[in-house]
């Protein structure tokens, strides 16, 4: 069994465990345990019940762990009079563990760093590597993140929303290392489209699967950005977009549009166009004044500016811009490339490399180096 | 999410307010100093909020390379430097203000008098390696 489909089954065996009466605290700790000796032992001496193994193994830590406490013997004892594990139901509630470890009392690292561990079976040393931070340290995260929830009842109903916005920010994170936040956040909200069955949450899946798609083409070989115009489209996964676009029309059907559907649709429109120069710029205008509808984000505006840019000319871009905080981050980016449409060189090659200056990452301010570097070398020329 | 460093510098940083230079304190108020120092890495560490920290020692050498064969050049240390960094420490924390509150914390630590230094950190904010995974337009 590879580790993914391993991982998939700790939803399960961890509600299970709870179901049964173990605090959720000490049964996710005994679940993880229970995947690590699963990873030690399968290769030679696979189960023939992959899912019954890790609830029996797991409860048997739970109970190992409650007898080392004297002061909770009573307690344990009369969870020993309980049913010995039989064999797994074959449903589980793993939608309540997505709302418990994206509950709002949480601060968002925390609830991710919970989430990956408890819904998505990963290990507290891969969390903390795939985070860049000590082992102790994500340790630490994971354990008051518990003793948070504490109080909170585990059937307790949730916000999907949260949820969503839990797994994005997984998303979003990408990869460093060898676990691959983004593979991970996609199998996480397909596990939970198999849970709820609510538009935004096929929204989220298909914004995903879309942007996934383009993972390849977005880099160049050396390390730096291509930016979506300049992307070979041969190189976007057709699977992953045919996928996403099908999940998305299915969850627009329903005519119950949310931001992710509608960052989806844009994202689609990206997809769907076979050269940069046939994108449809504006239906993507158009998608940008639904989502400031929905959410009214600063970034959504930005976005908006761009699309208008395109649709009607850099100088409505600009004008569309000119509303907006310069404040925002990548306001002066967006500004740059703008100006450079408009034939303005000299602005935009000063606004590019102001941006670069103000820059939150490294690819990006490479790449916004570089545009600044292409406009000054051709206006010596 | 999103990492900072604190640094901590010898010189170049503005004037604190309780500006005794170390050598002046008691030995109790340098040992409340280094105990409220270690506290607060210890306190981090139990929040998840440590990445890491070390102290520099004052006196280093510039090098530079000098060609192909030749071996690097050294120089210094310049006294005439104006920027002396003395430690530094990393933080993950949930948003800006998270880290403005423990750079706080961290320059309140116990100087002479037992009174804090009110010691100015200088606050960087860690450039990510990469992007996110999405894009806009």
């Amino acid at each position: 069994m590879d580790e993914a489909r391993l991982r998939s089954l700790t939803p399960g065996v961890l509600t299970v465990l709870v179901r049964r009466g173990a605090d959720f605290a000490a049964a996710e700790d005994a679940v993880q345990d229970a995947l690590i000796e699963a990873v030690r032992v399968w290769p030679a001496d696979p189960p023939r019940d992959a899912k019954g193994w890790l609830i029996t193994v797991a409860w048997r830590r739970f109970l190992d762990a409650r007898r080392s406490d004297d002061a909770r013997r009573r307690r344990e004892d009369r969870l020993e009079e309980e049913p010995a594990p039989g064999p797994a139901p074959a449903v589980d509630d793993t939608l309540q563990l997505y709302f418990l470890c994206a509950h709002p009392s949480l601060t968002p690292s925390s609830a991710v760093a919970l989430t990956l561990r408890a819904v998505g079976g990963l290990t507290t040393r891969q969390i903390a590597q795939a985070y860049l931070v000590p082992e102790a340290t994500m340790a630490q995260r994971i354990s008051r993140a518990k003793r948070t929830l504490a109080d909170v009842r585990f059937d307790q109903p949730g916000d999907v929303a949260t949820v969503l916005r839990v797994l994005y920010l997984v998303f979003n994170e990408g990869y460093s290392g060898e676990v691959d936040l983004a593979a991970e956040a996609i199998r996480l909200t397909r596990q939970l489209t198999a849970q709820v069955d609510h538009p935004e949450v096929a929204g989220l899946l298909a914004l995903m699967l879309l942007h996934h798609a383009r993972r390849a083409a977005r880099t160049a070989p050396d390390g730096s950005l291509v930016p979506l115009a300049e992307q070979d489209r041969m190189r976007w996964d057709t699977r992953l977009i045919a996928e996403g676009v099908a999940i998305l029309q299915a969850a627009l059907a329903r005519d119950r549009l949310g931001q992710y559907q509608a960052q989806a649709a844009v994202a689609a429109l990206h997809a769907d166009a076979p050269t940069a120069e046939e994108t449809d710029w504006v239906q993507i205008v158009e998608w940008y004044d639904e989502l400031t509808r929905l959410t009214d984000s600063p970034v959504v505006r930005l976005n908006r500016a761009v699309a208008v840019g395109e649709a009607d000319g850099p100088r409505a871009g600009l004008a569309a811009l000119a509303e907006l905080d310069d404040t925002l981050p990548r306001h002066t980016a967006v500004a740059a490339y703008l100006h450079e449409r408009d034939g303005d060189l000299a602005t935009a090659a000063r606004l590019y490399a102001e941006a670069a200056h103000k820059a939150p990452n490294l690819a990006e301010r490479d790449h916004l180096t570089r545009q600044a570097a292409r406009l000054n070398t051709r206006r010596r020329h | 999410m999103a990492k900072y460093l604190l640094l901590k510098h010898y010189r170049g940083a503005p004037a604190a307010f309780n500006d005794v230079p170390m050598d002046q304190w008691t030995p109790e108020e340098i040992s409340a100093h280094v105990q409220y120092m270690n506290d607060f890495a210890a306190r981090l560490e139990k929040s998840g909020e440590f990445v890491g920290g070390q102290a520099l020692a004052p006196e280093g050498a510039w090098v530079r390379y000098d060609g192909e064969g030749r071996p690097p050049v050294t120089d210094g240390p310049f006294a005439e430097t104006k920027d002396l960094i003395a430690g530094w420490m990393i933080i993950d924390v949930d948003s800006y203000e998270r880290a403005v509150e423990l750079a706080g914390e961290l320059s309140a630590a116990p100087g002479a008098g037992g009174k804090p230094i009110h010691e100015w950190l200088e606050l960087r904010p860690f450039l990510t390696a990469s992007p996110s995974a999405t894009e806009c337009h």
